[in-house]
């Protein structure tokens, strides 16, 4: 399934992803709190991903995982 | 079928760092390259003092954990008794260019064949933001709170360019972290500085800018800003030695 | 093989060789300059590694480093050097690594001198560097007795997973005697560590982490106690003494290394004017031979601690007495060597 996919436990919300994506399908979900209390990120769009690999790229936390 | 997921030289674990600090991403361009050299069952890392000290639980690869500053010569020890393994240090600035200059530049003057891994983000980020040899002019820490002063502190160092006058330093290059292409070239050079250890060349080191948002008082991204507005001129990008 | 004179830094350097060590590390100080000197030529000879560091500070964590992938390792270096390596030290004993490390002492404190001296002893028994520790110290008293210690040493050290010290002087260090390397036992290496960091391949996979740092202090009191323990088993096995002409005494010198040596001499002059004295001399003085000397003390008009120092092992000697009998003090410092009259004179001041 094509697409970026992000995990929400993992993710601390830093938005390096949203800042990253060319797409712009990236956001920070801020009606969603983590168990490490972030607001993590999330595709609002994942029929627009490309596949880029740059949310991926810069994510530091190696939270998203990209499929083709 | 996955294209990007988390390298496999790298723990099923979440990493302690704070948000948007790119010790995440140094990490994993350091297990990417792992992966692809097909390397990580006889590779021996070492985790320095600093933010990074428990690289040790990430790295999926024999680990040590050495004395501040210390990492070359712990290296250096674990080189000359494995010379078939790949040895790695990872260290920050305080670690690498304060605490431990004399062993950096004593393994490169040898031309150990290891594999230096340096973050540079100007300042101490685990003890709570103080000055780092490579903090800016006019950049304020805890122990700079009027801003580092030549007059009073001296000036930044550029450990690379330093570095890359020793005849033992066979690859030294460096690389910045604050957009994707640039993340990309910083893996490229990452993976370069591992074949120049396998292709048993001499030292090798990589310097990555990095940021440090907590310490610096800036959100993740405009911590990626002020590396490429304000560390880059002052620490520039490229290969300062190729062997 | 007949006997061969050696000084006993060769001696020292040689008897690792036999041991299997196969990586020194070093800066030069004097004086024991002799050992990494012999060990740049053996090492290549035997397939070696030495390396000259650049610091002290730098050797002991190449040492470190070596000791992580469970080679038999060695460093020497002499008081303001073994100061230097202390950090090292220390966390040597966190990540319990077996390494031996060689200090001939000279006078202190600072650069001191060069001359033989014992005022390391509070440096090498109670740990040295920081945190709840211990290191195996053993203090040679001849240059036969250095080698075959050396040789020990690399066993003790793998068994326990522990730095061991040989706590020589310049004295010992210098010296030229005759020395039976054929008489060193050399107990097969067990090579077999799973510990160490030799690469997952090696080990089926098996991750190893050599590391000194719980950031969670149950956890690290956990490891602490571990430590202990393993310091009591040592204590139980590995403590290690000397009894001369103690039998009939009624005044016991205490002295380890060199001092003891020159106290024989004087034991042997206090004979020929009918003085009863006699020597007890710790081999290893961490573990302190405390039970042993407590019962030696037994009975005693007076224990006289000699050292070249301003008395540091007399705070042992005091512990293991226990009050029991008088215990007293002698010796000269700053590189300064007690003579068997200067003793024989205390002695005959204090009974």
């Amino acid at each position: 399934m094509r697409g970026a996919f992000i995990d929400a436990n993992i993710c601390k919300g830093c938005g390096l992803c949203v800042t990253a994506c060319p797409k712009k399908i990236i956001e920070i979900d801020t009606s969603t709190i983590n168990a490490k209390g972030y607001a993590p990120a999330h595709v609002v769009d994942q029929d627009g991903c490309i596949a880029c690999g740059a949310c991926y790229g810069m994510c530091p936390d190696c939270a998203i995982t990209v499929e083709r | 079928m996955a294209k990007f997921e988390k390298p496999k030289a790298l723990l099923d674990v979440p990493l302690h760092y704070c948000p948007g600090c790119t010790h995440g991403i140094a990490h994993r361009l350091v297990a990417e390259a792992m992966d692809e050299l097909d390397i990580t069952g006889k590779t021996i890392g070492i985790a320095p003092v600093g933010c990074s000290v428990f690289a040790y639980n990430y790295f999926n690869c024999d680990m040590q954990q050495a004395s501040h500053g210390r990492a070359p010569a712990v290296a250096t020890g674990i080189k000359r008794a494995m010379p078939d393994n790949i040895v790695f240090s990872y260290q920050g600035d305080g670690d690498l260019a304060s605490i431990g200059a004399a062993e950096i530049v004593s393994a490169a003057a040898r031309g150990e064949k290891i594999t230096v891994i340096f973050i540079n983000n100007a300042i101490y980020g685990m003890t709570g933001g103080q000055m780092a040899p490579t903090t800016l002019l006019g950049q304020k820490t805890t122990t700079s709170p009027y801003g580092r002063d030549e007059n009073i502190q001296g000036y930044p160092i550029r450990m690379v360019e330093m570095l890359s006058q020793l005849d033992g330093c066979a690859y030294a290059e460096r690389v910045s972290m604050h957009n994707y292409p640039n993340v990309l070239k910083a893996k490229k050079a990452v993976k370069k500085a591992f074949e120049t250890q396998i292709a048993g060349k001499g030292f090798a080191i990589v310097e990555l800018l990095s940021t440090c948002p907590t310490n610096w008082g800036l959100s993740p991204v405009d911590a990626l800003k002020f590396v490429e507005e304000k560390m880059i001129p002052q620490y520039p990008l490229g290969v300062f030695k190729e062997v | 093989m007949a006997k061969v004179l050696m000084k006993g830094n060769e001696a020292i350097a040689e008897a690792a060789i036999l041991a299997g060590c196969r990586f020194y590390f070093g800066y030069p100080i004097t004086p024991q300059n002799e050992i990494p000197e012999y060990m740049s030529r053996r090492m290549r000879e035997v397939g070696g590694t030495f390396l000259q560091a650049e610091s002290e500070v730098a050797a002991i964590n190449m040492v470190y480093g070596a000791a992580g992938c469970g080679k038999r390792v060695m460093t020497s270096s002499s008081s303001p050097g073994i100061s230097l390596k202390q950090e090292g030290l220390s966390y040597i004993a966190g990540a319990e690594l077996p390494c031996v490390v060689v200090n001939m002492v000279r006078g202190g404190p600072g650069l001191g001198g060069i001359q033989p001296a014992q005022s390391d002893y509070y440096q090498a028994t109670r740990g040295g560097g920081h945190g709840d520790y211990r290191m195996i110290v053993y203090t040679p008293s001849t240059v036969q007795e250095a080698a075959e210690m050396v040789a020990k040493a690399f066993t003790v050290a793998d068994r326990y997973r522990i730095g061991v010290m040989i706590l020589g002087d310049g004295m010992i260090g210098q010296i030229m005697e005759p020395v039976d390397l054929e008489a060193i036992k050399v107990e097969p290496e067990n090579t077999k560590k799973l510990w160490a960091t030799t690469g997952t391949d090696s080990k089926d996979g098996k991750r190893s982490v050599v590391n000194s740092l719980y950031i969670d202090p149950n956890e690290l009191e956990v490891v602490n106690q571990r430590l202990e323990a393993k310091y009591d088993v040592i204590a139980a096995y590995e403590t290690e003494y000397e009894e001369y002409m103690l039998d009939d005494a009624d005044v016991m010198l205490v002295a380890y290394g060199t001092t003891a040596r020159i106290c024989k001499s004087a034991v042997a002059k206090a004979r020929e004017e009918g003085i009863k004295l006699g020597l007890f001399r710790p081999k290893t003085v961490w573990p302190f031979p405390y039970d042993a000397l407590a019962k030696a003390a037994e009975g005693k008009k007076a224990v006289i601690s000699v050292e070249m120092s301003l008395g540091q092992m007399v705070d042992d000697v005091r512990i293991a007495v226990n009050g029991k009998c008088p215990v007293h003090f002698t010796g000269r410092t700053g590189g300064v060597i007690p003579t068997p009259k200067e003793i024989l004179d205390y002695v005959k001041e204090v009974r």
